[in-house]
Order: C-alpha cells, then structure tokens, then sequence
C-alpha cells in the first residue's frame, strides 16, 4: 500500500471537507470530472454542493472565494494550472493580498497552484510562480516536495487566516510516494527542514528541484564530498534561521530553484545569506535557476532548461575548487 | 438623520413613496454637502492624494443604497456617496479617510473612497474597476450555501468599469449562479476624460443584459423618482429569486473625473441636454411641485445637512493621523508567520 503526493492532496482536501462545512472547493473541471489532474476525485459525489465547476474565469474564481470568506467560508480554488492564475493576479495580489492591511479582517482562502514543469508541457503549462506571488505582501506562499508535507501543509494552509498560495509541483504528483499519510497531522509552516545532513556545502531548495539536489548529493558523495540539503517547503515566509545554521556548519551555499533567476526566491536566500551571515561564508554564494526564456515544449530542451543533478553537480564542483 | 449603521428593523422598510422621496432626497443632499466640503478641503490643500465626488449620479446611488436592508451586502464603486450614507455608512467614514484619521475604518492606510467596513458588509473598493463584481457574487453565493435567504447584493460599475474583463467574468459568473445581485452600470458619458465612443460599440449598454442572460432595466439617472422605482423593483425582484438585475442609468458626471481634473474635454451640449440635467435639483423641484415641502423646509434642510457636517468635521479634524513609529508594519493575521526579516 502507497499513497503519492497527488493522493494526498486529495486526501486533505477530503478530510478538510469532512471536518469543516465551511470549506469548499472551486474550480475549473473539478466536480464529476475531479479535476485535470484528478486531485478531486470523487469529491464531488462524496461532498454534495461543496465542489464546483467554475466558468473559465480565473479573476473571478479569485474574486468570489473572497467574498465567500468574508461570509466566514474557507475557500480552496484550484488553478487549473499555475500559468492560468496570471488571469487572477489582480485579484490575488491587489485584492487578496492586500485586504487585512487595509480593513483588519483576514481572508482564510487557499489557492492551489499546480505549479512546475513536465515533459511537453511547453510555455504556459510549465510556469513556477512562487516567487511572483512572494514579491506581494499579505500572501504566504507554500511549496510542498513530499507526501507528509503536501498533505501537512494542505491542511495548514486551509486553516490558516490568510490567503495561501499553495504550490503543488506537477511533476511529483505520481512520482513521489510514501508508505502511508502521516499518522497525525503537524503544522510547521516556515519551518525548513534539513533532508540531508553534510558539512561541506549547503544546498538551498524546494519543490522537485529538492529530488535533484539529494540525486547530486549522492553523487558528490562519491567524491568525498559531504552536500546538507535543506528543503524551504514555505518559501514565504522564509527560514532564514535554519538556513544560516547550515552555512554556519558548511561555509558554502547554492540555491536551487526551478523558477526564473531575476529577483526570485534563490536571490531572497542569497540577499539574506549576504546580509546575515556573510562572515560564515567561504565563497561566494550561488545560485542556480532555469534559464531566462519561457519554458521549451520539447522533453530534451525542458531538461536542459532548467536545473538538473548533472548541473548542480557540475556548480558544486566549481564552487568547492574556488 | 441617521448617522450609523442601520439596526434590523429599519423604518424604510416600511415606508411610503412620499417617504421614502423624502429620505432618499435628504440622503442626497446630505451626500453633496460631505463632498462639496471634501472638495474644498481638498482644494485648500488639507487632503493628500486624490479627490473623487459623486456629483450628479447621487439620484443613481441612493436609490439602490436605500432599498438595501441590514444584511444586505454592499459594495461601493467611487461615485456612491449617496448609497453608502443611506445603506448606513457613518457620515464620519467619508471624513476620517479623505483626512486619513487613524480612527477611520482604514486608518490611514487606504484613502478617499477606497474605503469599507467589510464586517458591516460594506466593501472597500480597490481601484481595479469591476474585481468587486465577483466578490459579491461569492459573498452571495456562500450565504446561499449556507442555506439563507431573502439577502441581495448590489454593487455599482460605470461606461468605462463596464469594459474591463473582471467586470464580464464577475458578471457572467452571476449570471451562471443566479445570485441575487443587482448591478447598477452608471452611464455617465466619460471614463476619466474618454467617452463613450471610445468605450464600447454597442448602441446602448443594457443590450449587454441580454448576453449575459440577466435581467436588464434602462433608467434616467436624473430623476430621483424613476431611479426609485426602478431600483426597488430590481431589488424586488432579486431578492425574490429571480436571478442578476443589470441597471443602466444615464446622466452626465456634473465633476471632472477627480478635483485635479476640470472636464475640460467634457461635450458642453451633454450637459445642456436632458441627462445633462443635476438629479439633486431634479429632485428638489419634484418635493416643491409635490407640495411635500416648500423651498424655505428644503433650505432648512440643507442647513441641516451643513451644520452635521460641520460637526462632524470638526471632531474629525481634532482626531490624530497615525503614527509612524507606532504602526503595525504587518500584513499577515497569522502573527507566527511573519517573517522576523521585516519586524525590524
């Protein structure tokens, strides 16, 4: 018996149902059809009324589950994509995010970004939005890499009082698998977490790019070299203790992220890294991000666009002969 | 005059036309007076930031503001003045937040007409035009949920709002969830200086109810009388369960776009031709004609108006700004996750 992180998505969002009548879930194609990728399978039919196909309208599927949660709803909007949240931007960012700065009252609505690339997935069903939607204030932003955290963080996200962009990486939907859900249920929202120890360098990641810095740690391993890698999972607000603990331990720092390298969360980490802890440095710190075009279609150009293991393998090993 | 929310059991609910006139026009008048006052403070230099009057659509605003009732959700677009003060908004709202009080609802940190009580179920507005339209509807839509009825929405939009893609999908979304909203579209001839040629290529806004598959109503937005009716019917009807209500009023914006701006652009024959018309003067000579008040009850009544301003404003001017050094820099409710990085 497994469940993927895909399952588990499903799963709190079940359980969220089944625990709170006030949530409910909104979005395209994600009542008897549960949903592009299926993470509201069955939903539907379990939960009568609390599952609804939206029109194709991104600002307003945005724009009503804050009004819902005005009248004491918790909303859960599904993207269909992450892309297709650019059409919700303003409302997200303007209005969402914006709301309890201005009036005092909080708006509890979790929006679901099926976020990151797959091969053939192309420019506008690729995108990882993260660090757009971090740059605004009044939004906290979530980026799941496995089981435990995908359903943890769900479930937080759900409960907590403020908008949440929840960043569920397509590419691990049925790949990333585990024995079973966790037996209970723990929030630790901007939390990192070491998933590797090591005293050499410090990987700084999140998402599926956390797969490929554990495949180059194992890697580097061979040649003596010892990688910590730390997984962000909530990207905002970030965990800047944890991270400059490792640097402390190691000296060395590469941030990795799918997103694009202009401003972005790899160039958060490094700022504060920078500021913070710039005696602990024995390099200079870097990064790694995917390359400043849109996304290609084709599987070999989509590989080579973004980071890999064979590339952080490659940045390590610069940046350990510096 | 009433000068706080409106508890349950409001008396215009109950009230007869000729009542319901009166109050609407005492409504109006009250309304031009706060906004005669803001402009002047504005042009006197007490006010930062911009300056945006109701002037001339006060007919359109009131008609809906009063229909609604306690429970009724709201949500104001820039020139509704009028419905605010008659759905209940404090006289002192429009004050403390062009003067930027830390007592007003936003306290200092949103300004002019961005401004709301979303627990009163007065929404403060954002300056993207139409993204109230799908707020309302998902207000709307969970009251249903929840099993309530006999509630409407009604929010407001004008030619130039009615143009954006957030006002369509809002719109259209309603319109597929059959909630009770009523949508008033205030033709008022231009969006900041353009105009309706322009704007749209329709003959004439309320032919879009049509597509939308809502039910649509012209109205003269000059004539306080007509603008009653029609609204009360539109409310009616959805608070009956008969789905959207799209009103279209015309009339001519009496204001430049906001008090930097004097219209020059403005068609002068627009405002000699019957829209032109200023519906607060429309009003006042139907009282009269009425015989429901002569011009010295009407004038007393204006410094009725003046004279709760003047109160009003001068408590206002005697509350503090917010401080800088004392402000909340925060923009999360959930106080464990702000990020330490920005508490300093």
């Amino acid at each position: 018996m497994s469940i993927t992180y895909l399952e588990a998505i499903r799963e709190a969002q079940a359980r969220a149902l089944r625990e709170n009548p006030n949530v409910y879930i909104y979005g395209q194609d994600i009542g008897a059809y549960g949903g592009a990728f299926k993470a509201t399978k069955n939903l539907a039919k379990e939960f009568p009324g609390r599952v609804l196909d939206s029109p194709i309208s991104e600002d307003a599927m945005v724009g009503s589950a804050i009004g819902a949660s005005l009248e004491g709803m918790r909303p859960i909007v599904e993207m269909q994509f992450a892309d297709f949240s650019a059409n919700g931007f303003n409302q997200i960012v303007n209005h969402a995010g914006a709301y309890f700065y201005r009036s005092g009252v909080s708006l509890p609505i979790t929006i679901r970004l099926p976020n990151g690339g797959n091969p053939g997935a192309g420019p506008f069903h690729s995108q990882s939005l993260e660090s757009l939607y971090a740059h605004f204030p009044g939004l906290i932003i979530m980026t799941p890499a496995t089981v435990d955290d995908a359903y943890n963080l769900l479930l937080e996200a759900i409960a907590l009082d403020d908008p949440v962009l929840y960043c569920e990486h397509k590419y691990l939907y049925n790949r990333v698998k585990a024995e079973r859900l966790p037996e209970e249920v723990s929030f630790s929202a901007g939390k990192a977490l070491c998933r590797r120890p090591g005293k050499d360098l410090t990987l700084v990641t999140y998402a599926a790019a956390l797969y490929d810095a554990l495949a180059a740690a194992t890697e580097l391993e061979k040649e003596g070299i010892d990688i910590e890698v730390i997984d962000l999972r909530t990207v905002k607000p970030l965990d800047t203790p944890t991270i400059l603990q490792s640097v402390a331990r190691t000296g060395h720092l590469l941030a990795v992220s799918e997103g694009w390298p202009w401003g972005g969360i790899n160039a958060e980490v490094i700022a504060r890294v920078a500021s913070k802890g710039f005696h602990l440095l024995d390099s200079p710190p870097e990064r790694l991000n995917c390359r400043d075009t849109p996304i290609p279609f084709h599987p070999d150009l989509w590989l080579a666009h973004k980071p890999s293991a064979a590339s952080i393998v490659k940045k390590v090993r610069q940046m350990l002969e510096w | 005059m009433l000068n706080t929310l409106r508890e349950p059991e409001s008396e215009t609910i109950h009230l007869g036309f000729k009542e319901l006139y009166l109050s609407a026009f005492k409504w109006m008048l009250l309304s031009r007076t706060v906004e005669d006052k803001v402009a002047a403070l504005w042009h006197a230099g007490k006010i930062a930031g911009g300056c945006y009057l109701g002037k001339g659509q006060e007919a359109v605003s009131v008609a809906v503001g009063i229909m609604l009732r306690p429970g009724d959700i709201f949500a104001p677009l820039i020139r509704d003045q009028a419905g605010r003060l008659a759905f209940g908004e404090p006289l002192f709202d429009i004050l403390r937040t062009y003067l930027g009080k830390k007592t007003g609802p936003m306290r200092g940190r949103d300004g002019n007409v961005h401004r709301g009580r979303p627990k009163e179920r007065i929404y403060p507005m954002v300056s993207h035009l139409g993204a109230a339209t799908s707020l309302i509807t998902g207000a709307l839509m969970a009251r249903r949920m929840r099993g309530e009825t006999g509630f409407v929405g009604a929010t407001s939009i004008g030619d130039g709002g009615s143009s954006t893609g957030s006002f369509h999908e809002g719109l259209n979304l309603a319109a597929v969830e059959r909630v009770p909203l009523v949508m008033t579209v205030t033709n008022n001839r231009y969006a900041y200086s353009t105009p309706n040629s322009r704007q749209f290529a329709c003959h004439d806004l309320v032919d879009r109810a049509i597509g939308y598959g809502v039910e649509g109503y012209s109205m003269d937005g000059t004539d306080l009388k007509e603008c009653l009716e029609i609204a009360s019917h539109a409310v009616d009807r959805a608070r009956s369960g008969f789905g959207v209500q799209m009103i279209v009023a015309s009339c001519v914006r009496l204001s430049g776009h906001a008090e930097h701006d004097d219209g020059f652009y403005m068609d002068k024959a627009l405002l000699d031709s019957p829209i032109g018309r200023d519906c607060l003067s429309v009003a006042q000579a139907h009282v009269v004609e009425q015989g429901w008040a002569d011009e010295v009850m009407v004038r007393e009544w204006r410094q009725q108006a003046k004279a709760q301003v003047e109160d009003t404003l001068q408590q206002v001017q005697r509350e503090p700004a917010p401080d800088p050094a004392e402000e909340d820099w925060h923009s999360l409710a959930s106080a464990h996750l702000i990020d330490p990085e920005y508490a300093e």
